[in-house]
């Protein structure tokens, strides 16, 4: 009889996420114990404390020389680092916009139009679930990128999906487009994750191990089945795709940004991409680096089709949070170019782009959650007309984000987007980076489109007005401006700590 | 600190006191953006007398680390080109503010916005021509994009969204397929000598032809679509007509020069044998502007569109003298530059003070001026003749010299090129005769001359126009060795005249 073996967990190394994880379990017990009334003070207090503890907490392990936790199931390499450490960031600053309460509904439960949701909204509650549920988003978020087997990538991609099903439905107007959104997200969600997991029962079938070393190493010595490898590949991808919205699963994108409340557009919008490309990232660079052939022709193709469709459709799109999502997209194709570079700049450009992507779409969201009538929020690009009559800070802060998604200089889009198309360049994929540059001219034009709508064009009096954000808001929109503008003008600081640190442990 | 990065900072320090000012104070505003541009214009001016004419590598010289991680340097210097392309925007800047003293005030937004614009638009005009690096040239190159789109879309008439929306995407399109050319230069010195955007280093490195036929693409285009050549003109003429006349004179007069500019720095020096390819094609497009441009000049009713053309027409023959590669050609197009900037800079000035009196930009509504507002009709007509190349004014030197450098090489492009001086007497006389002569419109008999401010803003640029008409040394003396070095650099040399022995026997 063999002993059983203690598993070594090196608490040290899974602190950021056991903090997170701990803030949530304290939330669920504000839910239970504390009265309604001093629960949203408590909530945002526990959820920005424990946020802000985990990124201390991640800073002081920067440099721990053991990479791997959990025995061998957690790494927490450079990359996890910086990964972990933008998720953490984004995330405290969407909680700053989720705080203002005016985006929820009060009884998530409740059917919409009925007298249950009438008296609820009378009652003047707050809903304060979605702080512990953004923690539990969070906690699975900073697993995700750092899964180091086929398992534990699974319980994290569920584990920062299901939150995330749910917070997509709580939106206090329109609610029947918002539970319309959750539900789509949860079905398409749940479809994804099974081909995620026959991807990985497949690549267990041909390499006989769920880790990713242990893929690696068949992978390298390349004596499994074939088929079951490109079957693997294949499914796996599927599903990550699925998350980081790339066409031809991107149909949920529109819908759920555009249904889901603005603060948890936000959240989702950033932080998932982070987590869903860092977990990326760690797979296609580690385990199936030496499978390159078998995935970089399909992936290019995605990429490339990616780029485009996001790009010509946003042209589209009357509403602005629909453009936004299909911004997205585009950024997703370009983000893909550098998961096929697969080179060492690749990775730093992609962390780069994925940060200041991140912010910048925190800040967006957050303008959009500003432009209010007397129903809640105007999404109508159409209602976005003079914005910068009504409130030239709002409209210059927007017209700041749009520039650096477009890649102008000076921002911090472009210093992404040069980053990560050189490092495509560089390993050998021209194509993608001529598509990636046609494809943000197109892109281009409809982030100009909106600034000339808010400068160019006069206000109609409906109505609309831009309201005066909260503290919190407003700090979280001065902070992502100022990192967009700053990561534009000196991204040498932050390129450095990048680039001595990004790494995958193998 | 270095006087080009003093120069860059003044500008914009002054449009960060300007932000400070309450929206109401627009004279004050004003002021200080005048006594900004002065500033820079005396710190131009005593820049050009320290500029050593002997020598002909970069001048002003200053490097920064700024992105090292990418090998990208805060680089500036200065050769004869590129200082003679930076003393033009300095003196017009304040001409520009001086003349249109009230332009701002038919704006979307406050006067305050305008000089704000104005003077970040200086700063990066000023770093644009003096960049060393190429990352640092295209940064300025894109982000200058942005205050002038909100020049003629804030400030302009008519159809100025429009307008302003397609000049942005048309140099947004440009400028990303140049990019994608500077990231391919960027992966080559990687491979070859190390992660570097020094133009110099950078000139050096080997590459397949196809290679650098492709990059050499990527920069020109962007640099037609500025300059602008045919057929990828389409914006100028709708920016033009819809900017104020203050803005024209900063697009076309200083901001289009950066395409030309970027022909000589960039195609010449980094891609010789690719320029060396596409002469031929390249001259066809000059020869083609030149000619298309002023035939469509002559059909314009609009006074505006009609300038916007003629300059279509010049920007024609400075690319043909660029692409001449002689010495003579490129010294030529240098010069052109600075007096096309000068004779645009004019007829936009004088003409926008006409349409503004007249209330109308359709040359039909204006006649007779001659006899009711001499001194405007004498400005506009000196500018007219300086732009269609008058001996004894500026642009003849440069027009000259321009034929003269191509006819060594080119001679056919030179010949069918001085078809467009015939065409420039029809499409400014055409206008002046309309406009200034003849019986007094109806509407017209009340229009003020010029008064005191605008006077003094017209006076130097006719000066100029005159003065290196006469005496364009100063000029060429900082013109010529720079020309002569980018021209060997590049690999060519001035064809020797063929003197037949026979001859004179």
């Amino acid at each position: 009889m063999t002993d059983f073996i203690v598993p070594k967990l090196s608490y040290v190394q899974l602190s950021p996420i056991l903090i997170v994880l701990g803030g949530a379990l304290i939330g669920v017990l504000i839910e239970a114990f504390l009265s309604r009334k001093v629960r949203p003070i408590a909530q945002l207090t526990i959820t920005l404390g424990s946020l802000i503890l985990a990124l201390i907490q991640l800073w002081h392990i920067r440099h721990e020389s053991s990479l791997t936790a959990a025995m061998g199931s957690v790494a927490i390499d450079g990359a996890t680092i910086l990964m972990q450490g933008s998720i953490l960031l984004i995330a405290i600053l969407a909680v700053a916009l989720i705080a203002d309460n005016e985006h929820f509904t009060v009884l998530a439960a409740a059917v919409p139009g009925s007298p249950e949701e009438r008296d609820s909204l009378q009652s003047g509650e707050k809903l304060t679930e979605v702080f512990p549920l953004t923690l539990f988003a969070v906690a699975g978020m900073l697993l995700f990128p750092a899964s180091n087997d086929l398992i534990t990538l699974f319980v994290a991609l569920e584990m920062l999906s299901l939150p995330l099903y749910l917070m997509a439905g709580l939106s206090r107007r329109r609610r029947l487009m918002s539970q319309e959104a959750a539900l789509k997200y949860f079905l398409l969600g749940a479809f994804s994750s099974a081909f995620f997991l026959f991807g990985a029962a497949y690549l267990y079938g041909y390499s006989g191990s769920v880790s990713l070393a242990g893929i690696r190493a068949a992978v390298v010595g390349g004596s499994g089945n074939d088929v079951f490898l490109l079957m693997g590949i294949a499914f796996l991808s599927i599903g990550l795709l699925f998350k980081v919205g790339a066409v031809p699963f991107h149909a949920w994108t529109p819908d759920v940004y555009q249904g889901a409340p603005t603060p948890i557009t936000a959240f989702m919008a950033a932080a998932t991409k982070v987590a869903a490309f860092g977990a990326m990232l760690r797979i296609f660079y580690t385990s199936l680096a030496n499978a390159n052939w078998d995935w970089r022709p399909m992936m290019s193709i995605i990429a490339i089709i990616t780029m485009l469709f996001g790009s010509v459709v946003a042209i589209a799109q009357r509403d602005v949070k629909r453009m936004l999502a299909y911004s997205s997209i585009a950024h997703a194709g370009f983000l893909l170019t550098g998961v096929i570079a697969l080179n060492k700049s690749g990775l730093d450009a992609s962390i780069f782009y994925l940060f200041a992507y991140g912010v910048a779409t925190v800040g967006a969201f957050g303008v959009v959650t500003l432009v209010r009538d007397s129903s809640g929020e105007v999404t109508d690009l159409n209602k976005w007309a003079g914005l910068a009559k009504r409130s030239p800070f709002a409209a210059t802060l927007f017209a700041g984000f749009l520039l650096a998604f477009a890649g102008i200089p000076l921002t911090s889009g472009f210093i992404g987007k040069f980053s990560i198309f050189s490092a495509a360049y560089e390993s050998g994929n021209k194509s993608l980076v001529i598509v990636g540059v046609l494809s943000s001219a197109i892109a281009a034009y409809f982030y100009i489109r909106v600034i000339v709508l808010m400068f160019f064009k006069d206000a109609a009096d409906d109505g609309t007005s831009v309201i005066i954000p909260s503290i919190l808001t407003r700090s979280t929109l001065i902070i992502t401006s100022v990192i967009t503008i700053l990561l534009g003008v000196y991204p040498a600081p932050l390129l450095n700590f990048i680039n001595s640190l990004a790494s995958f442990v193998r | 600190m270095n006087m080009l990065t003093s120069l860059m900072l003044l500008p914009l320090i002054g449009a960060l006191l300007i932000s400070a000012l309450p929206t109401t104070k627009s004279l004050l505003a004003k002021q200080m953006t005048l006594g900004t541009t002065l500033l820079v214009a005396i710190g131009v001016i005593v820049m050009a007398i320290r500029f050593d004419t002997s020598k002909t590598d970069l001048q002003f010289v200053e490097t920064h680390s700024w992105i090292p991680t990418f090998g990208i340097n805060y680089s500036v210097g200065v050769d004869g080109i590129a200082l003679v392309l930076i003393i033009l925007s300095a003196l017009l800047a304040p001409i520009v503010v001086l003349a249109g003293w009230n332009e701002s005030s038919g704006g979307r937004w406050s006067a305050k916005t305008f000089y704000i614009l104005v003077l970040v638009l200086e700063t990066m005009i000023i770093g644009v021509f003096s960049a060393n690096d190429l990352f640092l040239f295209y940064v300025f190159f894109e982000a200058m994009l942005i205050p002038v789109y909100f020049l003629i879309g804030g400030y302009g008439t008519g159809q100025r969204n429009a307008a302003a929306v397609k000049f942005l995407i048309y140099s947004l399109l440009g400028g990303l397929l140049m990019l994608a050319s500077i990231i391919a230069l960027y992966v080559l010195s990687g491979e070859q000598s190390g992660h570097t955007f020094n133009i110099n280093t950078l000139s050096q490195l080997q590459m397949s032809s196809t290679t650098q036929n492709l990059l050499f693409l990527g920069f020109f285009i962007a640099f037609a679509i500025k300059a602008p050549l045919w057929p990828l003109h389409t914006w100028l003429p709708d920016a033009a007509q819809s900017a104020t006349p203050g803005t024209s004179v900063l697009l076309l007069g200083i901001l289009d020069k950066v395409g030309t500019f970027g022909m000589i720095r960039y195609c010449l020096t980094l891609f010789p044998e690719a320029s060396k390819t596409f002469t031929p094609l390249i001259l066809v497009l000059a020869v083609i502007s030149i000619i298309y441009g002023a035939f469509l000049a002559i059909g314009q009713k609009d006074l505006k569109r009609l300038i916007a053309f003629t300059s279509i027409s010049h920007f024609g023959f400075i690319t043909m003298g660029i692409f001449a590669m002689t010495s003579q050609g490129h010294s030529g197009a240098t010069l052109y530059m600075f007096n096309h900037g000068f004779s645009t800079a004019a007829l936009f000035i004088v003409g926008g003070w006409m349409m503004s009196r007249r209330g109308s930009s359709k040359i039909s509504d204006f006649g007779g001026l001659q006899r009711v507002t001499p001194v405007m009709a004498w400005s506009f007509f000196i500018a007219g003749m300086s732009s269609l190349a008058l001996p004894g004014l500026s642009s003849f030197v440069s027009e000259f010299l321009v034929l003269v450098g191509t006819y060594t090489r080119y001679p056919v492009a030179a010949i069918i090129g001085t078809f467009g001086i015939v065409l420039a007497a029809l499409y400014i006389l055409i206008p002046v005769q309309r406009a200034l002569h003849g019986p007094t419109m109806p509407g017209n008999e009340a229009l003020s001359d010029l008064n005191l401010r605008e006077k003094i803003a017209i006076a130097p640029v006719i000066a100029i126009i005159i003065a290196l008409g006469f005496y364009p040394s100063p000029l060429l003396n900082i013109i010529n060795p720079a020309s002569t070095h980018t021209i060997t650099q590049a690999g060519f040399t001035d064809p020797l005249a063929q003197i037949d022995p026979k001859a004179g026997k």
